[in-house]
């Protein structure tokens, strides 16, 4: 059996968490990892007589945010209920954007492995309130309820279906992850839930001009799983077509354990959630005024970063890349720069001892204990012959332990100088050339070959300290200088 | 001193004629010789004390508007570490944790709380039947209604068991008692008066007012009660009137429109007590022109899409998890939900959650509750162009006088018919206020008096200057008899 080309079709929404200090709709703190029910107030539990009051920081995040996609920005936003019961959803309705979302219409430009560019639509981005949590594990035969959750200012981004592979859509979330970080407009952090995605697939075979039955697979909290949950949905519906039946629309879970999704409810039974305009919040005006305000101290996006480092700092188009990439790297990097403006050694060092450190710590660099003022005055020692780079390594190494906490220190108490005395150096030259007179006349002879081997011999005499190059100038002058 | 008004007992315990504990002393004994009312659902355990405190604050010569005077708050505000009940067998045990805004503000103010009046189920109802803790009975005929949903403020208030009470009006649930029992009772701008801590019913339209026996003393009450909350986005940042000291200010120029078609529903004894208002209002110097309001007729179906809708969403919170009644022993959460709202609401809350859960659901959203929302603009237009021209608007309160007991317990349009007149004013935010105007076969009617928005203080100068030249609000239901 011929089996017949398939195309997937993937749409993303993306639940961002702003960061802000208190909740959406509440004065209720937002910070992580408290008690069960320790940051829920009578406005967050719903009880009887409470009202919302909309914080206004998360206005000029979502507004960035729609700046930073291209997207247009809602004249009056106004907040809408969607009814439906749950215990962790105090109120019995969130309190979300239906009809008037603060962004419309924009674009990311993801890049593809074969170098070119997609542009992935964004339909909408509204604000909401995040519901609690269900503890479905922590009684026995009971369903705990924590509502720490239940407030927290959601901004919800849903692309349209423009993906085509579970690949390009991760590079979507990331590319959303990446902006919404720069913006700081959220801390992005996917273990503590501030960035969840829903993935929409469905397949059809090439050429249908419908679109498949699609389902939704919630809550996905890694870029891995993401990736991971969208591969076997897209064999499993498949699969499905191929025995002859359907897929059913339905909402699903991913289970990171057993690499696989699962039915949670069936849309057949969902509720219809009735939204209407919320009575308690007024409509939110923006004029023109106040947007272009928030353009104006629009950060630096990933993609300006990387062209202004090729074309002002001469860095190539892949190390700019790799700085950017990172905003917290590409701020390290930056501080550097304005104490070193060797870029080329800033990035060798980003990309080599710094990387393997990080990575071996499993840290990101904001918690690195090497300062750009550290790593610069290291450079600087490089490029000023004190030091070699080797010994610089090794100074590097002691830094990141926490053993010093200058350069200048590590390498007087550690006698590191290179040794550029050329009188001490003249005497191990000597030396070295007394004691290997057949090398020498070898050398004469035209095997060039031995120089190496004296050099090293001196190095190895001074502990690395003497700087190589000298060494190498100072043997070539002995040798060919008639005696 | 029960006998006395608002103003006359702030006189009374300032010029330490009695004291604020002696007051209190008489208005608890009248409660318990009255309590066949049913006006209360709770009083106020520590009321003594409070009235003893702010008699020693009165010796220290503070001078708060209202201190010491022992006032009602309906039982739709929450009150800290009070039961606040809401009517409703779901909120039968609730314990507030926090004061409503309009009872911190009459705090602040010096009033003291003897306890919670009675109510339609979460303010749901025109007669006080739909109550878990009882109908209230009217102090003019214990066989009559009060109305509702303020009808244990209302009646408490006209019984004289305390000279003004709080009071929250939906649809006419302050006009439509207040008339019933004869007194004054002002629904004010909505916006006016914060929401923060009001157990909602429907949020576009819910707005709490003063119930008291004289337009003067809505005027010191509302004052108190007003202005900005941050708590409640949707109250109005607009400065607060002295209202009383408007009340007796020449009304120069004033002109109230008519619109004719609602005085020519009502019946001859009840048109004979509106004409008679308009005489007397024209004796204080003002002058009657005719309006038109082409869509007023819709008002009680916009109003009875919008608040079941609203109230749908608002009363979902009741769900027997997190607090309020939890049925006993559900075997899942489907039965869980189920049971607690079934049992713990009654019929007419229950009727309106479905009215309103059907007005919003897909392929009918479009037909009723935008519809709905479409006139309720009409009818804001009609007013805001009539007050282009007038000042005022008069028109009855109410269809009738107060009906008898279960009269039309079981016939909702019959009831909701009792809102004709009350309703528009909410569904375009705009204060209103129900003065006694008369009286037929023994039963207090009422006048109702539109205002343009925000002003209250103009609405209260009409009413204070009508009950200057007439005595309709100081006839009380024990010298009738």
């Amino acid at each position: 059996m011929i089996i017949a080309n398939w195309e997937t079709v993937i749409g993303l929404e993306i639940h961002v968490q702003l960061s802000t200090k208190s909740k959406i709709f509440s004065d209720a703190s937002t910070v992580f990892g408290t008690g069960p029910n320790e940051q829920a107030n009578e406005v967050d539990l719903g009880l009887p007589g409470t009202l919302p009051v909309v914080n206004a920081e998360i206005f000029p995040k979502a507004i960035a945010f729609g700046l930073s996609i291209g997207a247009e920005i809602a004249k009056t936003s106004y907040f809408d209920r969607k009814n439906y019961f749950y215990p962790d959803l105090p109120k019995g309705y969130q309190i979300t954007q239906m009809d008037e979302p603060i962004v419309r219409n924009g674009c990311i430009n993801i890049e593809l492995n074969n170098g070119t560019t997609k542009s992935i639509r964004i339909n909408r981005a509204h604000l909401e309130e995040d519901a609690g949590k269900s503890l479905h594990d922590s009684f026995p035969n009971m369903t705990g309820v924590d509502l720490n959750r239940a407030g927290i200012p959601l901004l919800e981004i849903v692309s349209e279906p423009d993906m085509r592979t579970a690949e390009e859509a991760e590079k979507y979330a990331k590319s959303i992850h990446q902006l919404v970080t720069y913006l700081s407009i959220s801390d992005g952090n996917m273990a503590e839930g501030s960035f969840r995605c829903d993935a929409n697939v469905s397949v059809r075979r090439e050429g249908e001009k419908e679109l498949g039955t699609r389902t939704e697979t919630k809550n996905i909290n890694s870029f891995k799983f993401l990736k991971n949950a969208i591969n076997f949905e897209v064999k499993r519906q498949m699969n499905v077509i191929q025995s002859g039946q359907k897929v059913k629309q339905e909402t699903r879970l991913y289970d990171s354990v057993k690499n696989e999704t699962r039915p949670m409810r069936s849309k057949e039974t969902a509720t219809d959630y009735r939204y209407f305009p919320e009575p308690d919040l007024l409509p939110v005006s923006f004029d023109q005024n106040y947007i272009d305000q928030i353009k104006k101290t629009l950060p630096e996006l990933p993609s300006e970063k990387k062209n202004r480092y090729v074309r002002e700092h001469g860095l190539r188009e892949s190390e700019a890349k790799f700085l950017s990439n990172d905003l917290e790297l590409a701020l390290f990097y930056e501080n550097c720069h304005k104490l070193v403006k060797d870029s080329k050694q800033i990035v060798n060092w980003l990309k080599g001892e710094m990387l393997s450190r990080l990575s071996d710590a499993e840290i990101t660099i904001k918690d690195s204990p090497i300062s750009p003022i550290q790593l610069c005055d290291l450079i600087k020692r490089i490029s000023d012959g004190t030091i070699s780079v080797t010994i610089g390594k090794k100074i590097f190494g002691k830094l990141w332990e926490g053993q010093s906490i200058s350069v200048d220190n590590v390498i007087r108490d550690e006698n590191l100088a290179q040794l550029s005395d050329s009188k001490q150096l003249d005497e191990l030259i000597n030396e070295a050339i007394k004691k290997n007179p057949k090398q020498i006349e070898q050398f004469r002879n035209g095997k060039t070959k031995v120089l190496g081997y004296l050099i090293g011999l001196i190095m190895k005499e001074t502990s690395g300290k003497a700087n190589p190059k000298q060494v190498n100038d100072l043997i070539l002058e002995r040798i060919n200088s008639p005696k | 001193m029960p006998d006395q008004t608002l103003a006359e007992q702030i006189k009374g315990i300032r010029r330490k004629k009695y004291s604020s504990f002696e007051l209190t002393q008489s208005l608890l004994d009248r409660i318990k010789d009255k309590s066949n009312l049913n006006c209360f659902i709770s009083i106020d355990e520590n009321i003594i004390e409070k009235a003893q405190a702010a008699d020693k604050e009165i010796q220290k010569g503070s001078d708060k508007p209202l201190l010491g005077i022992p006032i009602a708050h309906k039982d739709i505000f929450c009150e800290y570490e009070t039961k606040t009940t809401a009517g409703s067998r779901m909120l039968e045990n609730f314990v507030a944790p926090y004061d409503a805004t309009v009872v911190s503000n009459l705090k602040r103010a010096g009033a003291i709380s003897l306890g919670k009046t009675n109510m339609d189920e979460f303010a749901m109802g025109s007669s006080n039947e739909t109550s878990f803790f009882g109908p209230v009975r009217n102090p003019w005929d214990e066989n009559r209604v009060p109305g509702g949903s303020s009808g244990g403020s209302a009646a408490a208030v006209s019984a004289r068991l305390c000279c003004a009470a709080t009071g929250t009006d939906t649809g006419g649930s302050i006009r439509q008692p207040a008339s019933f029992c004869g007194i004054t009772g002002l629904k004010p701008t909505y916006g006016r008066v914060s929401r923060w801590g009001m157990i909602a019913y429907a949020s576009s339209l819910d707005q709490a007012g003063p119930m008291a026996l004289t337009a003067e003393d809505c005027a010191i009450m509302l004052r108190e009660m007003s202005g900005h909350d941050k708590k409640d986005s949707t109250s109005a940042q607009v400065a607060v009137d002295d209202y009383s000291a408007f009340l007796s200010r020449p009304l120069g120029k004033l002109t109230i429109g008519i619109f004719e078609p609602l005085m020519k529903e009502l019946d001859s004894s009840t048109s004979l007590v509106m004409e008679t208002t308009i005489k007397d209002l024209e004796k204080v110097g003002v002058t009657f022109t005719e309006i038109d309001l082409p869509n007023f007729s819709y008002a009680i179906p916009a109003y009875y899409v919008i608040a079941p809708a609203e109230c749908s969403a608002n009363l979902s919170r009741y769900d027997g998890v997190r607090f309020g009644y939890r049925c006993k022993e559900p075997s899942n959460l489907k039965e869980l939900y189920q049971r607690s709202r079934t049992e713990g609401l009654g019929q007419e809350v229950k009727n309106r959650i479905m009215a309103g859960t059907f007005a919003l659901t897909t392929g009918y959203y479009d037909a009723f509750y935008r519809k709905a929302q479409q006139v309720r603009r009409l009818i804001k237009n009609d007013f805001v162009k009539a007050f282009k021209n007038v000042d005022l608007i008069i028109a009855p309160t109410t269809p009738s006088t107060a009906f008898r007991l279960g009269e039309k317990a079981d016939d909702p349009q019959e009831m909701y018919l009792q809102d004709v007149y009350t309703t528009s004013a909410n569904l375009a935010g705009l204060p209103a206020l129900s003065m006694p105007a008369g009286f037929v076969n023994g039963l207090p009617v009422g006048a109702q008096l539109i205002g343009n928005y925000f002003e209250e203080a103009r609405i209260l100068s009409v009413a204070h200057q009508f009950q200057a030249i007439t005595d309709w609000h100081l006839t009380s239901p024990d010298s009738q008899t």
